[in-house]
């Protein structure tokens, strides 16, 4: 088995996508969307409750494979509490993380929240899997575009 | 002068049993990927040396434009391609060899009688009969159809088993029906569809059908007379040919009535600006150069087939399908999807508690190449609340130890996935 593939499946990817995190639908959502990825059925639900400029709180529902489930539950936790504007640092991040694209400095407060989430940079080396890992952050995007009304992201 | 490119000789040997280790050495991808354990052929199947070495040869001595050059080249290249032609009739059993319409593939073949005999003879409210288990191909086109005329689409159910409901497919067959199109074999779970009983019972209300025969023309002999359906559809590439090839078959009568579907060169017998005169099927509906090589290629395919036995293909299918259900059937934490009574050649199963997205990624890892996802099939998927499936799928490479690879590799997926 080669190192890129142990990278793909390590236990906390595992362990996200066997028990999510913040896996539930939010009672007064200020902002959602779902994501949608019609190639392998995977969907995704993103809650968001915005206060001002802060993310009071985020949370998920929905069903995929290990690495979106996981991909979700870490964002999650890594968003709650961030101003969209760090959110926004994170998000250009993660992606060039998990695309094998040149990660952006990232202001050293967030440092903590970005080794986080590198678990997942293994699926650069499954270009057939980098949509599994950035469909909860896709939606997070379109739920902060659409706000309450609930927009559909797809990748394809 | 060269000669024209000999097809290579095979010699038909229908009695005797397949020996899938021979036949994998037929193929040159196993060789340039060992230890490959390929299990897609319903997606795509891998191709024969004899094919890639007849299109490259065709290239090489014969090339020339079709139906168009009088030099002697380009007579050789369009005696070749009308010899593909006449190879897909006897490999159907079609009564005439104009019958035979070169396509891209099963898709275009379903466009074109869509768009040519549909747009012609279905109105608002008149029902197209299809079943659950279709492909996208054969669903999507009808809805393209339906906006520009009305019509209704109606599936047929199926039944708990996951075949098709033979008794509601009876009931839905209705006044208002008008054309039946189903499929002959799923391609996302392997149930065969009775398409004989399906026409008698289209045939005895005076309704025409169409048969989608992508998974089940590599797999199982097809005699299109016997079958009595009206129109027929395949793929080469899922036929151990090259892509961009397919075959639609039709009958005459049903051909000579339809208007051409794409207008363009070698389709008419006059242009001028104020009229145009279309030329008879098949060639009413090839507009512009086909796909010479692709049907020379699939005609060498189809050699190779029935070289292997066609009656010992199925025989090989359907015994390499019964191991597999034993074999998945008895791994816990494994269910298969219901393909009904008889399933052939297809296995789509889940795994507790793992995606089948990461349960291809591990089997990939595994050297066991295999589908997942929704198979192009959703109506189906969703009927059954499945969001996607792992699909096994075989060919005349495939023998036992393939089946047992993809279970040692499973088994290595629910090892990692429970730790």
């Amino acid at each position: 088995m080669t190192i890129d593939f142990r990278e793909l499946y390590q236990d906390i990817i595992l362990d996200h996508g066997r028990r999510p995190r913040n896996f539930r639908a939010l009672a007064h959502p200020s902002h959602l969307a779902h994501g949608h990825n019609p190639l392998c059925g995977d969907r995704v639900t993103v809650y968001l409750e915005l206060e001002g400029d802060r993310i009071k709180d985020v949370s998920f529902e929905g069903r995929g494979c290990a690495i979106s489930t996981a991909s979700a539950s870490l964002m999650t936790e890594v968003l709650k509490g961030k101003t969209l504007a760090e959110a926004d640092a994170l998000f250009r991040g993660f992606h060039a993380s998990v695309t094998g694209g040149e990660t952006p400095a990232m202001p050293p407060e967030l440092e903590d929240d970005m080794d986080r989430l590198l678990p997942l940079a293994g699926v650069k080396s499954y270009p057939a899997r980098v949509k599994c890992a950035t469909l909860a952050w896709w939606a997070f995007d379109a739920a902060l575009k659409s706000g309450a009304t609930g927009a559909t992201v797809k990748t394809e | 002068m060269s000669s024209a490119a000999k097809s290579p000789r095979f010699h038909a040997n229908p009695s005797a049993s397949l020996d899938p280790r021979r036949n994998k050495r037929d193929f040159p991808v196993f060789e340039r990927n060992p230890g490959l354990v390929f299990l897609d052929s319903a997606a795509s199947a891998q191709k024969p040396a004899a094919v890639i070495d007849t299109v490259a040869e065709y290239y090489r001595t014969d090339y020339a434009n079709v139906h168009r050059g009088v030099y002697r080249l380009s007579a050789r290249s369009t005696d070749l391609f009308e010899q593909a032609r006449a190879k897909v009739q006897r490999f159907l059993n079609a009564a005439d060899e104009r019958e035979i319409i070169f396509v891209r593939g099963a898709t275009e073949g379903i466009n074109l009688v869509a768009n040519s005999w549909g747009a012609k003879n279905l109105g608002p409210g008149d029902e197209v009969l299809l079943t659950e288990l279709e492909h996208h191909a054969n669903i999507v086109p009808w809805q393209l159809l339906r906006e520009r005329t009305g019509l209704k689409l109606v599936p047929a159910p199926i039944d708990a088993t996951g075949g098709l409901d033979m008794a509601a497919f009876e009931r839905l067959l209705g006044p208002r029906t008008k054309l039946v199109a189903v499929t002959q074999l799923a391609n996302a779970t392997g149930a065969l569809v009775p398409v004989e009983a399906i026409a008698r019972l289209a045939h005895a209300r005076g309704v025409p059908v169409l048969v989608d025969g992508c998974q089940a023309a590599p797999r199982i002999p097809v005699d299109v007379q016997a079958m009595g359906c009206d129109f027929y559809v395949f793929s080469g590439h899922k036929m151990y040919g090259p892509t961009g090839i397919g075959v639609l078959w039709g009958r005459k009568a049903l051909l000579d009535d339809m208007p051409p579907w794409q207008g363009g060169g070698d389709m008419i017998l006059s242009v001028s600006f104020e009229k145009t005169i279309f030329q008879e099927p098949p060639h009413r509906f090839e507009a512009g150069t086909p796909d010479i090589s692709g049907a020379i290629g699939l005609a060498c395919a189809l050699d190779y087939i029935e070289s292997l036995g066609r009656e010992a293909i199925a025989e090989h299918e359907a015994a390499l399908t019964g191991y597999g259900v034993d074999r998945l059937g008895r791994m816990p934490g494994v269910r298969l999807v219901g393909a009904g009574q008889r399933r052939l050649g297809i296995l789509s199963f889940e795994i507790e508690g793992i995606h089948p997205h990461d349960v291809a990624t591990v089997l990939d890892q595994h050297n066991v190449a295999v589908r997942a996802g929704h198979h192009c099939a959703q109506p189906l998927l969703d009927k059954l609340d499945l969001p996607a499936t792992t699909r096994a799928s075989l060919g005349v490479y495939n023998d036992e130890s393939d089946i047992d690879a993809l279970a040692a590799a499973i088994e290595a997926a629910q090892a990692m996935f429970s730790r």
